[in-house]
């Protein structure tokens, strides 16, 4: 594993945003924890030595459905071509094709192929002969691509899973048994082309291995994504990176969510490490920047006193079993005052991550309402959506809400159901209505 | 202090903080849960600035019988006496013995003082150590001018407490008429002196208890140690910080600063200092700041200031620039430094008010007295001889000061007002205009001149009662009285931060200015 002291490593940063002053009595701490990982490989800078410790499986669904229409399995195949002429020399890669059951498609034989010109021209060979046919077990995948990837030595390990349609040749049960046995073993994005699958399936998985889920209703659009996903998995330079959350006698956690790029919600996901502190993770960091919103409820307290509310740490484990390397850290703090000017201030950032998480919220809320035909609730949240994301300046979600609502006054968030909505913009938006943007300068 | 002035007033908290209740004036306890409002019962008084330009009055008519003061502008410099006359020049003295060997006794007595009271506990110092403290404090003027009748009627002001202490035995600064005095002294609170004990007991960082590795117990649990951040790892309480408590006691000034009970940082500051001015002749100096709460870095700004203003006195005072001058000139240097505060980055934070302070300082030569201010911090002048009056020194640039030069209010209702205390000068980069305020005075009498943060002064804001509160023996014991006020304030509540530094004040003696 890298050594975090040598200058070519990225280092970490840990900045601590909250209003600490309390009133009189005051138990609830709230602050945005933005992390940021700079001066390691960025795109384009070519490290031999870190390339060799990367290995990506590509697991493309090859199910029957591909076919309707034929575009997806062409779009597939030229993605993952792209895909591979994106990995660096020297990176471990894989190629396996997904249907009911999980087929090695390239290099086979349990192994893992390295990036040099003859293999990516084999690689891109075996694509050609990939045909749709079956049906849809995105567990077996997993857990193939778990093998592979665990045969080579590899700091960062990562998949990138295509999938076309629902889950149907497995018991739900299977594919969450498969993920629980993954996660914390290597990191995957995952991508739904068309729009005959589930979106909670995709988001899901990327949920549990820390990756990113989008939608590609075009298969044309394939290509593009497929570079991207890979050039952004070739940045990670540091793996099994864990926020450490470490908080005094007394203090309970009310939650840690990671609030940008996404909101996710990690506060279920801690795993205890030591007295009071307990482990989230955050998967694997290149050049890269996240916020994290950690609430936490403090005992009361005298005015005039000052007590640490939480110590947020970035650590890495030691590949050799040691004592894991904290990479930064911040503290959270609480200040009780009786100034109520202190006290009563809301931190700008604080309050704006909690207007993006309600606007996720109010999206995922509405979009159910408006499925189950409930048509008052799902105006009412997805006004509120408008009006959040109007304020917050999240144009991206605007514009996707605009093309399932038509607006109105995004002002007081007055909509009107559109009558028609296509399947992928409905689509489009519960898959990205977790992206959120930074405070406004 | 102004609350007592108000007719039937509501109780300052208007309802009880545990349970909403509307109280009534008085209301010691909650009357509907019985929440403890003594811990509460003054709101605090941050020290915020409001954006108005200073129209400075005019310093009020002199009282002739009254200490003799003429407020300088800056513009009058160089200072005048006290009549308004152009100051006479400053006797050169050769010698230097009088005052050198005073002041070198008298630190020598500050020094062994605390610890004495510390180790001996109460009672057991009776003889030996008034008379060692006496002496010295006695000395400057005996030295020059025998026999005159203010030093004969200041050592019993000395030994009467000390007197008490070893026949009462109930406590070190417990006073009764004294053996040999004639008079009965003015009692210090005997709450304040004995508040004033525990806080002279620990007066360094080292006599804290530390744990077996090396790393110091947690003050709050008693389980945790202290990590490296200065919180405990196990109850995650912040730990006394150097700046939570300062002392420093230099022969011929003394200072305390302390965090008070209810604000979690010391954004005070002060600085002492003793130097010479161009002809050889003695000066020392004291500089008090307080930050603005409600600007950024009130405590950075508070230090700067307070260095900026010491560095500026060391360097023009010994060069013969007059005091007042100096001081002038100090408080621009403490400005200058607290605007630079504001020219650092703060990164991509929000909009935050630039670093902000007040300001007093003073100056004690040869027979001149020299204050300087902007804010709200003060000067008081207590004269040893407690049967004459006290003064203050200082006008604050504060609203209800304003409102009450106008005219527009009486004292009582101006603050009565919640803008009573909104200060309209201060040091920083926002300030409207620097006006600093300067005054020299020629006193006629020894005293002490006590140099402090609201505070203090809040608990003791007219002179008389200042007076009342300062030991009797303040001149030869400075950091001892300004232990003893610290306590005061931090037993009325200590709502704020409270600095104070005193500077006794010997009279010039006759002799001095011949180098015989």
């Amino acid at each position: 594993m890298a050594n975090f002291s040598k200058p070519t490593g990225p280092q970490f940063s840990v900045d601590v945003y909250q209003n600490e002053f309390l009133p009189e009595g005051g138990r609830d701490v709230n602050a945005i924890v933005t992390v940021t990982a700079t001066g390691g490989g960025t795109a384009g800078s070519f490290r031999p030595a870190a390339a060799r410790s990367a290995a990506v499986v590509l697991m493309l669904d090859c199910s029957g459905s591909m076919d309707y229409p034929a575009t997806k399995m062409r779009g597939a195949r030229e993605a993952t071509a792209a895909a591979i002429d994106t990995l660096r020399d020297g990176t471990f890669f894989a190629v396996v094709a997904g249907t009911h059951v999980a087929k090695e498609v390239y290099p086979g034989d349990g192994r893992l192929a390295v990036a040099d010109a003859r293999t990516r021209a084999e690689a891109k060979n075996a694509l050609r002969g990939l045909s749709a046919g079956g049906g849809t077990a995105i567990g077996t995948w997993l857990r193939l691509a778990d093998r592979l990837l665990s045969s080579a030595d590899a700091a960062i390990r990562h998949g990138i899973l295509l999938t076309d349609g629902r889950n149907e040749h497995e018991a739900p049960a299977e594919l969450r048994a498969a993920l629980d046995a993954c996660a914390g073993r290597f990191t995957c994005d995952a991508r739904g082309v068309g729009t005959d699958w589930e979106v909670e399936e995709v988001k899901g998985i990327a949920r549990a291995l820390l990756g990113t889920a989008d939608i590609v209703a075009d298969p044309a659009g394939l290509t593009a994504d497929f570079t991207t996903m890979m050039e952004n998995a070739m940045g990670k330079e540091v793996a099994d990176v864990a926020l450490r959350l470490w908080t005094p006698v007394g203090v309970e956690i009310g939650f840690v969510k990671q609030v940008a790029p996404t909101v996710e919600d990690l506060t279920g996901r801690r795993t205890e490490a030591g007295p009071r502190a307990g482990d989230y993770p955050t998967g694997s960091w290149g050049d890269e920047s996240r916020d994290y919103h950690v609430s936490v409820r403090v005992p009361q307290a005298a005015v005039g006193q000052e007590m640490l509310a939480a110590r947020v740490s970035l650590i890495v484990p030691d590949p050799a079993g040691g004592a894991p390397t904290t990479l930064s850290q911040g503290l959270v703090r609480a200040v009780w005052t009786d100034d109520m000017v202190m006290s009563t201030a809301i931190n700008a950032q604080v309050a704006h991550y909690t207007g993006q998480a309600e606007l996720a919220d109010a999206i995922q809320k509405g979009l159910d309402a408006r499925k189950s035909g409930d048509h008052d609730g799902a105006t009412a949240k997805l006004g509120r959506a408008v009006q959040l994301a109007a304020a917050s300046g999240n144009a991206d979600t605007a514009k996707l809400l605009s093309k399932v609502v038509d607006v109105v006054d995004a002002a007081t968030g007055t909509v009107r159901l559109k009558a028609k909505v296509a399947e992928a913009d409905e689509m489009t938006l519960e898959t990205r209505s977790t992206k959120t943007v930074r405070v406004k300068k | 202090m102004s609350m007592s002035l108000k007719p039937k007033p509501p109780h300052p908290l208007g309802n009880c903080p545990g349970c909403a209740e509307p109280l009534e004036s008085g209301d010691r306890f909650c009357g509907a849960c019985g929440f403890d409002l003594s811990a509460a019962e003054v709101p605090d008084r941050p020290t915020v600035p409001i954006a108005l330009p200073v129209e400075w009055p005019e310093p009020p008519p002199r009282d002739p019988q009254s200490l003799t003061t003429a407020t300088q502008h800056p513009h009058d410099l160089p200072g005048t006496d006290s009549g308004g006359r152009d100051l006479p020049t400053i006797p050169v003295r050769t010698d230097g013995v009088p005052e050198g060997a005073g002041a070198e006794a008298a630190a020598a007595a500050a020094a062994a003082a605390p610890q004495g009271d510390a180790a001996e506990a109460v009672g057991a110092t009776g003889g030996q150590a008034p008379a060692e403290r006496t002496a010295p404090g006695a000395e400057p003027e005996g030295a020059g001018a025998p026999g005159e009748p203010v030093t004969a009627e200041r050592t019993p002001a000395v030994t009467g407490p000390e007197g008490a202490t070893s026949s009462s035995g109930s406590g070190p600064e417990a006073v009764q008429p004294s053996d040999d005095g004639d008079f009965t002294l003015p009692a210090p609170d005997p709450r304040a002196a004995l508040r004033a004990e525990p806080t002279a007991a620990p007066p360094t960082p080292a006599a804290e208890p530390s744990g077996g590795d090396g790393r110091k117990v947690c003050v709050a649990c008693r389980v945790g140690r202290v990590d490296g951040d200065g919180y405990c790892e196990h109850c995650g309480h912040a730990q006394p910080r150097d700046r939570d408590h300062m002392e420093e006691d230099l022969p011929a000034v003394a200072a305390v600063s302390d965090r008070g009970l209810r604000h979690h940082r010391n954004e005070d500051s002060f600085a002492v200092a003793s130097t010479a001015l161009a002809d050889g002749s003695p000066a020392t100096l004291a500089v008090v700041c307080d930050g603005v709460s409600s600007a950024t870095r009130p405590d950075e700004a508070s230090a700067a200031a307070a260095s900026a203003a010491r560095a500026a006195l060391l360097t023009a005072l010994p060069r013969g620039t007059h005091p007042q001058q100096a001081m002038q000139e100090a408080i621009v240097a403490a400005a200058d430094a607290v605007t630079a505060l504001a020219e650092r980055p703060e990164g991509e934070r929000e909009h935050q008010n630039a670093p902000a302070c007040t300001i007093v300082g003073s100056i004690v030569t040869d027979g001149l007295l020299v204050v300087g201010w902007v804010g709200d911090s003060r000067a008081y002048w207590v004269p040893d001889d407690r049967t004459t009056p006290p003064a203050r020194l200082t006008e604050d640039d504060s609203w209800a000061a304003q409102m009450v030069a106008a005219g527009l209010m009486n004292e009582a209702q101006a603050y009565a007002d919640e803008r009573a205390h909104a200060i309209t000068g201060w040091l920083g980069a926002d300030s409207y205009e620097l006006d600093p305020h300067t005054a020299a005075f020629k006193p006629d009498r020894p005293g002490v001149v006590v140099v402090c943060t609201d505070g203090l002064w809040n608990y003791a804001e007219a002179a008389d009662d200042m007076a009342r509160v300062l030991p009797p023996d303040a001149a030869e014991r400075p950091l001892h009285a300004a232990q003893v006020l610290v306590g005061h304030a931090l037993d009325g509540g200590g709502h704020d931060n409270i600095t104070v530094a005193l500077l006794p004040f010997a009279l010039p003696s006759p002799g001095a200015a011949d180098p015989a």
